[in-house]
């Protein structure tokens, strides 16, 4: 039997390597132990499993460096049952079961640091036959016919891409991976890299030899350090093996690799921004046309595709563009990888169909909301996209229909938010974030965006004035026209959906000074509950401003003029005597 | 270049410009190196750079001023890297914010008196699932509330202080 721990960032963060060598110390040499990429299951990490052949015989799952010896024993004694107490329970490997996955095909089974490890499992195969069965219109078909759509948030056909780039003049070509992964809350990208990095460099490998490109890129966001390394480590082990570099496996096809890592900066997820960030310069966007088709890299032909985007490519290769087209719906085809976080029961990697609806990834594979709270909305598509509302959660998820709600299919980011969730401090925070990130380049995107944060700042400050919301409409129309490029024109789709289908919250705040979610702190207000106070005083002296009175033995009052909202009083109450309304 | 700037050893970066100096489109490249090796961008070293590249120092200074990963002041002994993504935004960051700032008696982006830790807010670090999440200097803490944060951050101290 073999002994294999799940070594994604996650699984590190949650504590693997800890894991990792205290069953190093248990196992002598003839235990068998590996590792392997992110699984997906990030509510369960650390993840231990066991292998017999390559059979799963048991996935342990929350193990602790004092559950090491206990697993070598099991191994060492082939007796299972005494790990069974760690044993992942039906219910959470639902999870996993109601997927289907493509993309992640290979994460938390492949290990990522050994390319033997991903040829077992067909790798490189896609590429063999690519090189010596197909000419490049034949794979820009197949792409064709699998109805393959850009992941990184615009859903623009690739074949279509690939064509443009294969028919522009000149036969220096660039190849760029986009791998900046800027929305914050998403991680399939970082994912798909550190699990099965060769999968990457193959579907790339594909692509350039469908475009004709000598060169490859991957642009790499500065804070995926394990990214990088694994990645450095397969192209390494790649080029040692004839498949990267110089007429690759005894072919008249070369190509070349290279990282770049970024240097923190989400407009250089915009494609135009990452050619000039690449190129060593400030990421700030180019006015399109031309299209990086023409002039991209050092004002080359390029194309540039997402990671989750080249990750379909050898399977779709392999098992045929028909077969890929089969899944989805009329406009959308094959799987979508969703990154599931914020108050979720069971957050991490999702890869569905599409067609499937939000309802189903939220409730049936991610089992809900945590803490029997209620759902209140869904984020899609970050900075760049919209909150959707319980009413919509049978919305299907396919790009027409969610780009319909208001919000975007994005690049897989799928935050979910329940009652305790201000909607307006959400539009806020996402404003915040654009205006730190705005380049700068165009007024609207520039000034626009801070103008729209200082109103959302206002109202949950509980400053709101009337007429409010509709400047806030009115802006957001003026900003979405005259911005140059994606980030200024979708910025203001995080205010708009909440508008929407949330209004009442932002008059909540504005005409009652009150926020439902009870989040905006200076719309708080604390009260003493008088049948539960006990007359302790202990909240009176905590109160840094003298606003609680009463004497000893009896109920106490706040003085809500007084009040600074800072919550000591409550965090120190004995009897839970002090409620926010 | 003004007099009181500091003075760097500048032949820490032969190596780096050996390999990238001529290298189109380095810039950043070597820019991170650069961090690497002094901690943070001084400015005799961008004024160095700048001619060794062949580029103007405005041009250098517009790249370290336009990319967040770029500092400009040295930072304190443990980098703390608090996530304020939509995850831990959604999850409490800002308590968690709070409680660090408080504790250490800064703001974010400066740095404690003692020089042991220096505070960034940043957008993500790919471990959602875990939020709110930290990193410090290359060790991640996941599932943070107010107090783990002050717990982590006492133990490193007094770590320091043995
Ligand atoms: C502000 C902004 C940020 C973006 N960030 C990303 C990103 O992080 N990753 C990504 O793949 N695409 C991102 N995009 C989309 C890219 O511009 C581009 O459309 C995409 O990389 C193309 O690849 P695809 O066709 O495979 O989706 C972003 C676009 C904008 C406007
Ligand atoms: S939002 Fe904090 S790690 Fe992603």
């Amino acid at each position: 039997m073999r002994i294999v721990i799940g070594e994604g960032s996650c699984g590190i963060a949650a504590g693997a390597l800890k894991v990792h060598s205290a069953i190093d110390a248990f196992a002598n040499s003839d235990i068998q132990i590996g590792i392997t990429g992110c699984i997906g299951m990030c509510f369960l990490e650390p993840i231990v499993d066991i292998y017999e052949e390559n059979e799963l015989k048991a996935r342990l799952v929350k193990v602790k460096e004092s559950d090491a010896q206990n697993i070598v024993n099991a191994v060492k004694e082939n007796n299972l049952s005494l790990v069974d107490y760690l044993k992942i329970s039906d219910e959470d490997n639902s999870f996993l079961t109601q997927q289907t996955r493509i993309a992640l095909r290979n994460c938390g089974i492949a290990d990522p640091e050994n390319i033997e490890s991903y040829k077992e499992k067909g790798g490189y195969e896609a590429l063999k036959k690519v090189l010596t069965s197909m000419t490049p219109e034949e794979v820009i078909e197949e792409i064709k016919t699998s109805g393959l759509a850009g992941r990184g948030g615009a859903g623009f056909p690739t074949w279509f891409k690939w064509n443009a780039a294969r028919q522009s003049d000149g036969d220096e070509k660039y190849l760029i991976c986009n791998a900046d992964e800027g929305d914050p809350g998403a991680f399939m990208d970082r994912a798909v890299i550190e699990s099965d990095p060769h999968n990457l460099i193959e579907g790339m490998l594909i692509a350039a030899y469908a475009i004709g490109a000598k060169y490859a890129y991957v642009y790499v966001r500065a804070e995926y350090p394990l990214a990088i390394v694994r990645l450095g480590k397969a192209i390494e082990d790649a080029t040692k093996e004839n498949l990267l570099g110089e007429n690759i496996l005894g072919t008249s096809f070369s190509c070349t690799l290279r990282i770049k890592a970024g240097a923190g900066a989400f407009v250089c997820g915009e494609e135009t921004a990452l050619i000039e960030s690449l190129e060593g310069k400030r990421g700030m966007p180019r006015l399109k046309p031309p299209f990086p088709a023409q002039k991209g890299y050092e004002n080359k032909p390029s194309n540039i595709n997402n990671v989750e985007t080249f990750a379909n490519v050898p399977w779709i290769i392999l098992n045929s563009g028909k077969a890929f087209a089969s899944m989805g719906t009329e406009t959308s085809k094959g799987t979508k990888v969703f990154a599931l976080t914020g108050k979720i029961r069971r957050g991490g990697l999702v890869e569905i169909p599409m067609g499937l609806t939000l309802r189903d990834v939220i409730f049936n594979i991610g089992g809900g909301i945590r803490n029997n709270k209620k759902f209140k909305a869904v984020q899609l598509g970050g900075p760049s996209g919209g909150c959707i509302p319980e009413a919509l959660l049978d919305t299907v998820i396919d790009y027409k229909a969610l780009s319909a709600t208001g919000a975007i299919m994005g690049s897989g980011g799928m935050v979910v938010m329940d009652e305790d969730t201000c909607m307006v401090n959400m539009a806020r925070f996402f404003l915040d974030f654009t205006t730190k990130e705005s380049c700068g380049k165009c007024v609207h995107c520039r000034i626009g965006t801070k103008r729209l944060f200082e109103i959302l700042t206002r109202i949950t400050d509980g400053k709101g004035k009337e007429g409010d919301i509709e400047l806030l409409e009115e802006l957001c129309d003026s900003v979405k026209s005259g911005a140059l490029c994606g980030l200024g024109q979708t910025a203001p789709n995080p205010v708009l959906t909440t508008i929407k289908y949330f209004r009442n919250e932002y008059e909540a705040h504005i005409n009652e000074g009150r926020c439902p979610a009870g989040e905006c702190a200076a719309l708080r207000k604390y009260v003493i509950d008088e049948t539960k106070c006990r007359g302790c005083t202990l909240c009176a002296k905590k109160c840094p401003v003298n606003a609680i009175s009463g004497s000893v033995k009896q109920a106490h009052k706040i003085d809500t003029n007084k009040c600074i909202k800072c919550g000591l009083c409550k965090s120190n109450c004995k009897f839970d005597a002090i409620e926010v309304k | 270049m003004c007099e009181n700037c500091s003075k760097s050893d500048l032949t820490l970066l032969n190596d780096v410009l050996k390999e990238f100096a001529s290298v189109r489109g380095s810039l950043i490249t070597i820019l991170q190196k650069a961090q690497e090796i002094y901690g943070y961008l001084p400015v005799d070293v961008i004024y160095y750079l700048a001619e060794k590249t062949g580029n103007t120092p405005a041009k250098v200074m517009g790249v370290a001023t336009f990319y967040t990963q770029f500092r400009l002041t040295p930072v304190g002994k443990n980098l703390i890297m608090l996530c304020k993504g939509t995850a831990c935004h959604v999850n409490g960051a800002d308590a968690v914010e709070k409680a660090i700032c408080d504790y250490l008696e800064i703001k974010d982006g400066e740095t404690s008196a003692d020089g042991l830790f220096s505070l960034k807010t940043v957008a993500c670090l790919g471990c959602c699932s875990l939020s709110p999440v930290m990193m410090i200097n290359e060790d991640t803490y996941g599932s943070l509330t107010p107090q783990k944060a002050v717990e982590i951050l006492t133990e490193i101290k007094a770590r320091e202080e043995a």
